[in-house]
């Protein structure tokens, strides 16, 4: 095995941190929780940075300093206004103004949400579901189509709750749980590969980006 | 008052978002724009108001020296070095060879991805101790995760052909069907608590006592 | 107490070293256990680009950061030099904090193998708070949304974003992502509402809930984790990062099949001598 040792000490830095936080994994110590605050607090002011220079600069500072007067620029004093109310929630004795900003927030999300949900999820996962259940010269298509049919109505009746679970509503339903558990192993299944991807990542770089080591 | 005008916001700012969804029309299109350009604007607001708070907490940790008061005085300087270095840079922060670029690629980079990569280990360990086949609906579980965790990867293949093709018919009939069910059902009770909040009957977000 | 119901007292430490050694020695030692076979998902995602004619403009939203970095950078690159052969003009952007630098590093390769150049072939806009609002404000207008990209250079002065008003212009969207933001939002907010054609590669955890989507046909192609990433870069004739890692994917699968297995034996020895906790 031939080791290439990075030259960059940029590299070496990233490398002793990785093993810093992996040594967690034997137990906690000293060195994983500078490695750990060090993360929160680079993360915190890397997250400050990229928001006020990417979003709120061009989106509100620019265009207010460069052309207050044109397009309704003058208009954008009020999110202004309204993002400096939020950091009231600092004075205990006026931080009932910081609900103002957030009460617009959460009127524009949710109302988002509602088309996008309504049409995206509720509306076309209906038409999709709207399928031949028999399909001339194909017997699997039938088989399939047939069982996504079956399948979705017997888990959306498990989640109806409004009536007790017995006799044939309760059959039903219990159909859907089998449904519902098969789901839940893929899901397992693919969680499994997702976390175990990212220890490979972490892996490769140790070894290619600082030992040198990986062979392709 | 203090509880009623933030209602009254919500009412009148959410009412506007799902009716103008509808309207084509020139002017109400510029007001939706706009307002969705201000809620961009508060938004970003809010998380310089979350590292703020962040800030405020620990340096009055540090000045009473609670517990693990040294690490506090490691995340102060992280965040505070890292915010110098990038509004020094100002548009530059971007380049490649920006001191912003490099903080990025030795520190968060690769702690980020550390810290994610923890979980496969934990997945392991939580495979042998937490995993109990105990009922029928755990049986299928675990027939459906072995399917999956062989079937998606090269070696299922080489074992059988069959494994794979199983892998993607799970994924397709039974489990499409399943995700598809929750889908609409979260889709209905998104919209229903949505319709709530716009209409100020969730009082959760602050309409209560602070 | 027999040797299977005392594994339930094993240190898990063990296990973290097991599975720590099965990532470590395949990708020491290349074991080339079996070759990746592109599935017919990994396929429609291919071959839904392919269709696009070329030149065209193509949206390449990066919604992921190094957290996932593994799975997503190598379907992310990928995707670049595929859009960049069949000369297409890309536009990306990121909705994740930390994603416009893994973004600006994918557009640079590809770039330097296409041989294209920035704001002529393809511009990065960087980042913009605020998740599905952003796609939505899009809808009504790309540049006063970005007004600069990435580097702070105003849009209306980058030739390739010449005449892009919003998501009438955009032929494709190819969207990588972790998670919230990310396809959902792109087919709630953009595909269900302008119909622009979408192709997605997302996590493994992800994976799963979009199926429904591509199904539905408001996808036409899904990339699920490292594996879609491999069965990918097969197709687009660069194997890289993701299939050099399926060696090291499968043992460790197998090692996990494995101690599901095993705790179920070790839990049921442990009852049938009455030594259950």
């Amino acid at each position: 095995m031939n080791l290439h040792l990075s030259h960059d000490i940029g590299v070496w830095i990233a490398a002793l941190l990785t093993l810093g936080i992996f040594s967690f994994l034997y137990r906690d110590n000293p060195v994983y929780k500078f490695c750990e605050h060090l993360f929160v607090g680079v993360s915190a002011g890397y997250y400050v940075v990229l928001t006020m220079i990417s979003s709120v600069y061009p989106n509100l500072f620019q265009p207010m300093f460069t052309s207050f007067m044109k397009d309704y620029h003058w208009l954008l004093v009020i999110p202004l206004i309204l993002g400096i109310m939020l950091f009231s929630r600092f004075f205990p004795r006026g931080d009932w103004l910081s609900r103002w900003p957030i009460a617009f927030v959460l009127g524009v999300y949710p109302a988002l949400r509602i088309t996008g949900f309504g049409q995206g999820d509720f509306v076309e996962q209906i038409h999709g579901t709207i399928l031949p259940l028999w399909v001339p010269g194909s017997i699997g298509a039938t088989i399939g189509n047939l069982l996504l049919v079956a399948g979705l109505v017997c888990t959306l009746i498990f989640f109806f709750f409004s009536k007790e679970h017995k006799g044939a509503l309760g059959g039903t339903a219990r159909v859907g749980i089998y449904f519902l558990m098969v789901s839940f192993g893929a899901s397992y299944g693919y969680t499994v590969m997702a976390r175990v991807s990212l220890l490979i990542g972490r892996v490769m770089f140790l070894l290619d980006d600082w030992l040198g080591a990986l062979k392709f | 008052m203090k509880r009623e005008i933030p209602i009254l916001i919500t009412l009148v700012s959410g009412l506007f978002m799902l009716l103008a969804w509808f309207v084509p029309h020139p002017t109400v299109r510029s007001a939706y724009e706009g307002l969705q350009n201000w809620a961009i604007v508060v938004v970003g607001f809010t998380y310089v108001l979350g590292v703020a708070n962040l800030l405020r907490i620990n340096v009055r940790q540090v000045s009473r020296k609670e517990r693990d008061w040294p690490y506090k005085i490691v995340l102060l300087a992280g965040i505070l070095v890292t915010m110098a270095v990038g509004f020094s840079e100002g548009n530059h922060y971007t380049d490649v060879d920006s001191r912003f670029q490099w903080i990025y690629r030795t520190f968060y980079s690769p702690m980020t991805a550390t810290m994610f990569s923890l979980l496969a280990f934990f997945i392991a360990s939580a495979a042998f101790r937490a995993f109990r086949i105990r009922s029928v609906e755990a049986l299928l579980l675990a027939i459906a995760a072995f399917i999956l965790m062989l079937g998606r990867v090269p070696l299922g293949a080489a074992i059988h052909p069959a494994i794979p093709a199983a892998a993607d018919w799970l994924m397709e009939i039974p489990q499409n069907a399943a995700k598809r069910g929750i889908l609409i059902g979260a889709a209905l009770g998104v919209m229903a608590t949505g319709i709530r909040v716009i209409l100020g009957l969730e009082k959760t977000y602050g309409g209560g006592e602070s | 107490m027999s040797f299977l119901a005392g594994l339930r007292y094993m240190d898990r430490r063990w296990i973290f070293l097991g599975v720590g050694l099965l990532v470590l020695l395949p990708l020491l030692f290349s074991f080339h256990i079996a070759p990746v076979q592109p599935s017919n998902r990994a396929r429609g995602f291919y071959d839904a680009i392919e269709k696009v004619p070329e030149g065209s403009v193509v949206l390449l939203p990066g919604d992921y950061d190094p957290g996932t970095a593994a799975e997503n950078y190598p379907m992310h690159l990928a995707a670049a030099r595929q859009l960049m052969r069949r000369n297409m003009k890309i536009i990306a952007l990121a909705l994740y904090p930390a994603g416009p630098p893994l973004t600006d590093q994918v557009l640079r390769i590809a770039g330097a193998e296409y041989h294209k150049t920035e704001g002529v072939d393809y511009v990065n806009l960087g980042y913009k708070v605020g998740n599905e609002l952003v796609m939505s404000q899009m809808g009504q207008s790309i540049p006063k949304t970005f007004p600069v990209d990435n580097r702070g250079i105003p849009v209306n002065k980058i030739p390739v974003m010449k005449g892009i008003q919003n998501f009438q212009q955009i032929r494709l969207i190819v969207n990588v992502s972790a998670g919230y933001p990310g396809t959902k939002e792109w087919v709630q907010q953009v595909v269900s509402r302008y119909h622009v054609p979408m192709v997605a590669g997302v996590t493994a955890v992800s994976a799963p809930e979009y199926y429904p989507y591509l199904q539905a046909g408001q996808l036409h192609g899904l990339l699920g984790g490292m594996a879609g990433a491999a069965e990918y870069e097969i197709l687009v004739g660069a194997p890289g990062l993701a299939t050099r890692g399926m060696d090291a994917q499968s043992l460790a699968h197998l090692f996990i099949a494995f101690m599901i297995i095993l705790g179920n034996l070790a839990f049921l020895a442990g009852s049938k001598k009455g030594n259950g906790r």
